[in-house]
């Protein structure tokens, strides 16, 4: 009995039919009135950004251009996994991985993206690859403008993703720092690059 | 005043023809470039303003680009009319401006005339028979293109035009008889105590919106409406065809402004009480005052468009037929009877009897029509509350309490 309880109510309010009174048309002062709106808006503050000389921030968490981080010495966090590739809805990411060795080591692991292409002609960043990505190598910037003339210029190659080298970081392949392994990268135990890391 | 132009030497008329050709080009550049900066304004942007001096260019920018692009004539075109269509629009608006006084007297390369072509007893008929020869233009470019969308367009627009021609015409007899011709120069002239947009106020408001409608603009702009028709008749044109249209509709939509300024709006003159500017640079300031008049209904025309949305087709051809028609008609009998006292001296107290008869009428006539219009939304309004018999889509805003039964639904 109790089940028939919230059907009796809902039967109960569909008794009561709302009523929406039909008017005729709207008396001519009325209709008039778009005619105003219309004549003031002609004074009001214009909301154009003459975008070329004006450029405006955008917002703090707008998808632009993608980036390949680094760890805090200079490797790559990129692990080759192609998760993000596998996550593209469009298609437009494609990773080959490779074996890193000690004597080349790009990332922190066994793996490194050996080819990272974003192809932007395809891209309509959703940021699902960001949210596949499981080192955080890939995230996006709030760069825009993206547009170009041609089809290769638009694909974008590791060099051209890949996140500048900051103070204290130094340009992969190179050690891991004196005493560490790809746990303490991980869990950002090293902070910044060792002389003896740099490759002569 | 009629004189001095009809005393033009050969060569003066050839540059004044070319004159008010050149103001016509440039009045559609400066008016596309007017109407893409007010409606911009009005939607809360800018507009144009990169090509020149506040984006003034913009206009010849997009002519020179248009100009340049293919010329394409669709395979089940009708050549030759396909071409000759654009021709005709575009030349009949222009001679629209031959009898249209866009100044009083002035001294042009020392002789002694006026900035208006000619002067023709018919004038005003004139202009409506050029403009109704512009509608061939339509209807042969929508019928030659060979194509389903332009062959509608054309029909519409053809349709719409004709329609409110009628309005159109209609709201000039009033004037006509005001003003005793139907020459351009006569009708201004008797306009020096009053303009006839106040004598004549209803003729005026008719008029303004039949000339919306007979340029096919916004909100009459359905048979053009870009969602629906694609363009409308032009859908099938290109390059300098498309841009002759183009041109075409917009030295139509000069034209008319010109035709309601000199017929409502007192032409080239002031004013009534600034009579004195008329004498200054010459007699040109006339035709500075005739340019702020034209400019003024052309804001209205873009105010138009930046305010109303577009009409749907029954609609548009309701007003035109059941109510601007009438009305004005009703208007031309009250003007006539009393034209008619006035010429034959009769006396105040008997044209006010007169008018106090006509108010009285319109009053009872229009409160049975109240009546009845109430009684009618009283007998629609029943109609809906009672029940529906078959389960039909309910209006809005009600749920549905109709259940077939269930042995019912089973024998289905």
């Amino acid at each position: 009995m109790s089940e028939l309880e919230p059907k009796r109510a809902i039967d109960g309010a569909a008794e009561e039919s709302i009523n929406i009174p039909i008017d005729g048309p709207a008396p001519l002062l009325a209709q008039l009135k778009g005619f105003w709106v219309t004549f003031t808006a002609q004074f009001k503050k214009v909301t154009t950004v003459q975008y070329p000389e004006v450029k405006e921030a955008t917002a703090p968490r707008f998808h632009g251009r993608h980036q390949l981080n680094r760890h805090p010495d200079g490797l790559e966090k990129c692990i080759g996994c192609e998760l993000c590739a596998w996550a593209c809805p469009a298609d437009a990411i494609y990773v080959e991985g490779a074996d890193n060795s000690d004597e080349q080591r790009y990332s922190p692991g066994e793996r490194y993206g050996k080819v990272y292409q974003i192809n932007y002609l395809r891209c309509i960043f959703c940021g699902l690859c960001i949210e596949a990505c499981p080192t955080r190598a890939l995230t996006m910037t709030n760069e825009y403008e993206l547009a170009d003339d041609s089809r290769k210029k638009l694909i974008f190659e590791k060099e051209d993703l890949l996140a500048p080298l900051r103070s204290g970081m130094l340009p992969a392949p190179h050690p891991y720092y004196p005493g560490t392994d790809d746990q303490d990268y991980y869990h950002g135990r090293v902070t910044q690059a060792h002389p003896s890391q740099e490759q002569k | 005043m009629r004189e001095i132009i009809l005393d033009d030497p050969g060569w003066l008329i050839a540059v004044k023809a070319h004159l008010v050709f050149v103001f016509c080009v440039l009045c559609t550049l400066m008016a596309i470039w007017f109407e893409r900066r007010i409606v911009a304004r009005m939607q809360l942007r800018l507009g144009p303003n990169r090509v020149g001096k506040f984006g003034l260019l913009q206009s010849l920018a997009d002519g020179v680009k248009l100009a340049l692009k293919e010329d394409v004539i669709p395979a089940a075109a009708d050549k030759l009319i396909f071409i000759i269509a654009p021709i005709i629009s575009a030349t009949t608006c222009f001679m629209v401006f031959a009898v249209i006084p866009m100044s009083g007297p002035v001294t042009m390369f020392g002789q002694e005339t006026a900035f208006q072509l000619t002067d023709i007893p018919v004038g005003v008929l004139y202009i409506l028979s050029v403009a109704s020869v512009g509608v061939y233009g339509i209807v042969l470019a929508g019928w030659s293109s060979g194509s389903t969308y332009p062959l509608l367009g054309g029909l519409r627009s053809s349709a719409q035009v004709i329609s409110y021609e009628i309005a159109m015409g209609l709201s000039l007899v009033a004037v006509f008889l005001y003003a005793g011709s139907m020459s351009t120069i006569d009708i201004v002239d008797a306009q020096d105590q009053f303009w006839y947009a106040i004598v004549l106020f209803p003729s005026f408001i008719i008029y303004a919106i039949s000339m919306v409608g007979e340029t096919n603009r916004a909100p009459f702009d359905l048979a053009e409406a870009e969602g629906e028709l694609v363009g409308g008749f032009h859908t099938e044109y290109s390059s300098l065809k498309f841009a002759l249209f183009f041109l075409a509709e917009y030295v139509n939509i000069v034209g008319v402004s010109a035709l309601a300024t000199t017929l409502f709006l007192g032409g080239y003159n002031a004013p009534p009480g600034l009579g004195f500017t008329e004498s200054w640079l010459g007699g040109w300031f006339t035709f500075i005052w005739f340019f702020i008049k034209v400019t003024l209904f052309f804001f209205v025309f873009v105010w138009l468009r930046g305010t109303l949305p577009r009409l749907r087709y029954d609609q548009f051809m309701q007003f035109g037929w059941k109510v601007l028609i009438p009305a004005n008609i009703a208007w031309i009998m009250v003007v006539a009877v009393l034209r008619y006292f006035t010429l034959n001296g009769a006396s105040r107290t008997s044209i006010l009897i007169f008018g106090g008869a006509v108010l009285v009428i319109f009053l009872i006539g229009s409160s049975i029509y109240e009546r009845a219009k109430a009684k009618k939304i009283e007998i629609e309004q029943s109609s809906v509350d009672a029940p529906a018999p078959f389960p039909v889509p309910e209006l809005p805003m009600k749920i549905s309490t109709f259940t077939v039964p269930r042995a019912e639904r089973e024998r289905e």
